[in-house]
Order: structure tokens, then sequence, then C-alpha cells
């Protein structure tokens, strides 16, 4: 069978610099997958790359068997909350409703139809009530909800998260990976990037472990073995005994 | 003699208003999408860097629209392409570039023409506009209307939010210069009626204040475009009872509609905040 998501050889780095490199995997479709590391281990870096956001020194992404040219329309990208302008005069609908532009297309605007599903998308995050609010006046995690809505308005076959949890509130949480292991029953592939192992276990099936190389990936229970995540997160350790032995 | 009588009698009077209104209306739109990107800074350099454009146009004796468009979006390529190749930051870039496309042009225009053309150029003289400028106004308004409602959507989404936008294939550079040269003709429409430097108040200070008043991207496009006609009216007809500087006469309105909207606002204002905050205090005391 076709691989949902195939990476190969994939190196990434800034100035000269690598950041992540010699990165291989790939997964079945259907599957909810974290991408685990320590800060500095170039997830967001890895995900950016593998949607063309940031050029790759090398390497390919397969996706659904097809180059990643081919399929952008079909990827679903909830960016980290903390680069947008939350002052832009937009109100929730209008936000979930820039989910629909992709396969919209040039010279087409979105039409009653549309937002109708936008609206539907909203209320399966539980926002309906604040369709009319400006975007700025919702709290952390009914943002990050409205982006998951936006993501499900685009229809995709491969949600890409980045970071999503961050600085949001229990139940938004809980609300985002209910909803994440609705649309994986649905035969979609989900990529998270999630600094956070304790919850691992419990959000993802699949899990990619990086520390600017690929550690393991697999099943959530093959990939967190002691030795490997001591690998992952080794790097850290020796580097503060390396401080606090300088004078 | 009253406005509207000199207005039925005098040709140029009838010009003048139409053209401010069309580079109102013009100045409006794009100007909205330059304060929702954070370009005002990317507007004054434009509009400074098209003079060495208009004196070339003038040297060469064809219209002054096809030398400023070029020395415009090179500006801006020029302005991007150091902020993206060196640590640089991008105002300093701006700063850097768009000086020195304006000192080039005040010595050019000084070895080709005489300096009061350079004064009119720098301040306009919305008074003297000829038929062909009248009508290059207009066709540079259409194209720009056109232009912003065939591509609104990508505007929108690549103004909000670029990351999606490029995730999903669009070209995102592409579209920023697009917007700029949308921006440069903005700009030539602009020469007559306020002039090179105050163009950027025509951009950034209607938009602004529609800013203030709405949380949606098509009324504030609307919005911009009303306060920037209905400052470039008021401003010629205050300019022509007091016989003042049309150009000046203009920006001034708008900064007065700014200065009321700023106080008076109902979500925005200082005025109603203030009193929501005092309303809120006294509640607990």
């Amino acid at each position: 069978m076709e691989k949902a998501l195939s990476v190969k050889d994939l190196h990434v780095s800034y100035y000269g610099k690598e950041v992540v490199r010699n990165i291989s995997f790939s997964f079945d479709t259907g599957k909810l997958i974290g991408v685990i590391g320590p800060n500095g281990a170039g997830k967001s870096t890895l995900m950016k790359a593998m949607l063309g956001l940031i050029p790759k020194d090398k390497g390919t992404v397969i996706i659904n068997g097809r180059p990643l040219k081919e399929v952008r329309k079909q990827i679903a990208y909830v960016p980290q909350r903390n680069n947008l302008d939350w002052d832009f005069p937009i109100n929730v609908l209008d936000t979930v409703l820039l989910g629909t532009y992709p396969k919209l297309g040039f010279f087409h605007r979105p039409k009653k139809e549309h937002k109708q599903w936008a609206m539907e998308c909203l209320q399966r995050v539980g926002m309906e009530a604040y369709s009319k609010k400006q975007i700025g006046e919702l709290s952390g995690g009914q943002q990050q909800r409205v982006f998951l809505a936006r993501a499900l308005a685009q229809k995709a076959d491969m949600f890409f998260l980045d970071e999503p949890f961050v600085g949001i509130d229990i139940g938004s949480e809980e609300t985002i990976v209910r909803i994440l292991k609705e649309i994986r029953d649905q035969g979609k592939t989900i990529l998270v990037v999630h600094h956070d192992l304790s919850k691992a276990r419990e959000y993802f099936q699949e899990l990619i472990l990086l520390n600017q190389e690929l550690i393991e990936f697999g099943k959530v229970e093959d990939v967190l073995q002691p030795e490997q995540i001591a690998k992952a997160y080794q790097g850290q350790l020796s580097f503060l005994k390396e401080l606090a032995v300088k004078p | 003699m009253m406005f509207l009588e000199a207005l039925m009698q005098y040709e140029y009077l009838q010009k003048a208003l139409l053209t401010s209104i069309m580079v109102g209306i013009i100045s409006g739109v794009i100007g909205s999408f330059i304060v929702l990107r954070g370009l005002a800074l990317m507007g004054d350099a434009i509009s400074h860097a098209v003079l060495p454009g208009v004196a070339v146009s003038y040297f060469l004796g064809i219209n002054f629209f096809f030398g400023a468009v070029v020395t415009g979006v090179l500006t801006a390529v020029g302005i991007g392409y150091i902020s993206q190749n060196s640590r640089i930051k991008n105002d300093s870039s701006i700063g850097i570039m768009f000086t020195a496309a304006f000192a080039l042009g005040i010595i050019l225009i000084t070895l080709l023409k005489s300096s009061t053309d350079l004064y009119h150029i720098l301040f306009g003289n919305v008074l003297a506009v000829r038929p062909s400028d009248m009508w290059m106004t207009m066709i540079i308004g259409v194209i720009v209307l056109i232009s912003v409602f065939a591509f609104y959507k990508e505007l929108l989404i690549t103004s909000f939010d670029p990351t999606m936008a490029q995730a999903y294939g669009l070209p995102n550079k592409l579209i920023h210069y697009f917007l700029m040269t949308l921006l440069t003709m903005v700009t030539v429409a602009s020469l007559q009626t306020v002039g090179i430097i105050l163009v950027v108040a025509m951009l950034i200070t209607p938009a602004a204040t529609a800013y203030l008043l709405t949380n949606r991207l098509s009324s504030m496009i609307f919005l911009s475009a009303c306060f920037g006609s209905l400052s470039s009216v008021l401003g010629l007809y205050i300019s022509y009872r007091a016989n003042l500087a049309s150009g000046a006469t203009i920006v001034l309105v708008a900064t007065t509609l700014f200065l009321l909207t700023l106080i008076f606002s109902p979500k925005q204002g200082v005025l109603w905040r203030a009193i929501r905050t005092r309303q809120k205090r006294t509640s607990y005391s």
C-alpha cells in the first residue's frame, strides 16, 4: 500500500548551519503522529521544510505518492499562534472561511454554501456563538479552536499543527485532541509538533522522536524507550554540564 | 463667487474635483492594505522613489507614468533584496534606497528642467490639472480598483496570514510586488493633487481612520475610500475659498477626520474608553 507520508534524507540549514539532518520516515494513512524532541531539536523546522515554507538542502517529501507541489491544497497547516496580527479587521467566521480559499482558486468568491460550511466547522469546535467576534477578542484556547475549524474547512487529507497546545486552557486542549482523533478515524493523517513528553502516550498513536537527527519513529510504545529518550535529550544535558564546569 | 458657481463655470475646477475624488478613492483602497501590512514607511519610500522616473520621462518626452512605475518598482525590489540578503533591517534598507532614489531625482530634475516643475511635483497643484492628467488618473483608478476587486481574496489572506497563503501555494512575493506596482500607480495619480511629499498621508491617514471604526476588511476599504474622497473634496473647497496650497489643505482635512475619529470612535475612541474605564472604577467605590 502507498504511504500517506514519506520523507527521505531531508537536510535543512539556516545560512550553512545544519538544523535537521538525514531525516527519513514514512507513515500509513489515518495516523495521528506526534513530533517530539527537546527545545532546538528542529521540530518546527522539519514541519516547515516538509510544507515547503523554508528551502531544504536535500531530500524528498512524498505525500500520497505525489510530490508536495501537486498536493499543497490537500494539506491544512495550523502555524504557531504568536506570529499573527490579532488586531486584523476580521471576525471569527471570516477567519474560518479562509479555509475554503485554497480550493476556490483565483477569481472565485466564497458563496453561501461556503459560509454555511464554515459555520458547521465552527460548530464542530464549539465556537459558533463567537462567529461575529473580532479574533483578537478571543482567549488563546478559543483562537486555537478557530484555527482548527479553519483547517477543517479546508477539507484536507493531511493536517499539520505546530505546537497547538501552547498557552491554551485544558478544555480547549481536550476539544482539539478529541477532534484530531475523530478526523484520524475518518482516515486523515495528522502531524502535531508537541514539546511535552508526558502527554505523548495519551494523545498520539505514532511518534517521531527528533533531536536534529531522527532518533526513532513508529508506534508510541516502541519510540518511548528509556535509552531513546536519553539519546534525544542527552545533547541538552551534556551542554548543561559543559556550562557548569567552565569557570 | 461661490464654490458651486465656480465649479459650474470653470472647467479646470471640475477637472480638479474629479481628479481629487478619484485619487481619494484609490489611495484609500490601496492605503488599507498598506496600513494592515505595516508598510507605511514603504508607502513613503515608493512615493519618493518615483521622482527620478518622472525626471527621465520628461527628458525622453514620454508620459511620466511609465518612468515613475519603473523606478518605483525597482526601488521596491532593491529594498526587498537588501533586507532579505543582509543583516540590514527592513526600515533601514527602506531609508537607504528611497533617499538615494529621491536625491537622484532631485539632481535629474534640476539638470533637466526648471525648479518650478520640481515644486509642483513635490507639492502638487490640483488646480493646474490638464485633461491628459485627469484621464490618466481615471485610467489608473479603474485599473487599481479592478485589480483589488479581482485579487481581493489573495490580498486579504497574504495580509492576514502569509504563512497559510504560502503553505497552500500562493506566490506571496509576487503578490507583494503586485501591490507595490499598484502603490506606484496610486502615487503617480496623486502627484497632481497632493504631490510626492504628502502622498503617504493620503495612503495612511484615511485608512487608519477607517481602521478605528470597523472590524471587517471590506468595510475598512469602503470607509477608507470615503474618507479619502471626502478629504479631497473638502480640502479642495477650503483651499479654493481661502487660497491655500491644495495638497496641504487636503492632508490637513484628512488629519482632522482622523483626530475626530481617534477621540470619538465608539469602539476604539479614547473618549469612550476613558468613560468606560471610569464607570468601571467608580462602580467599585
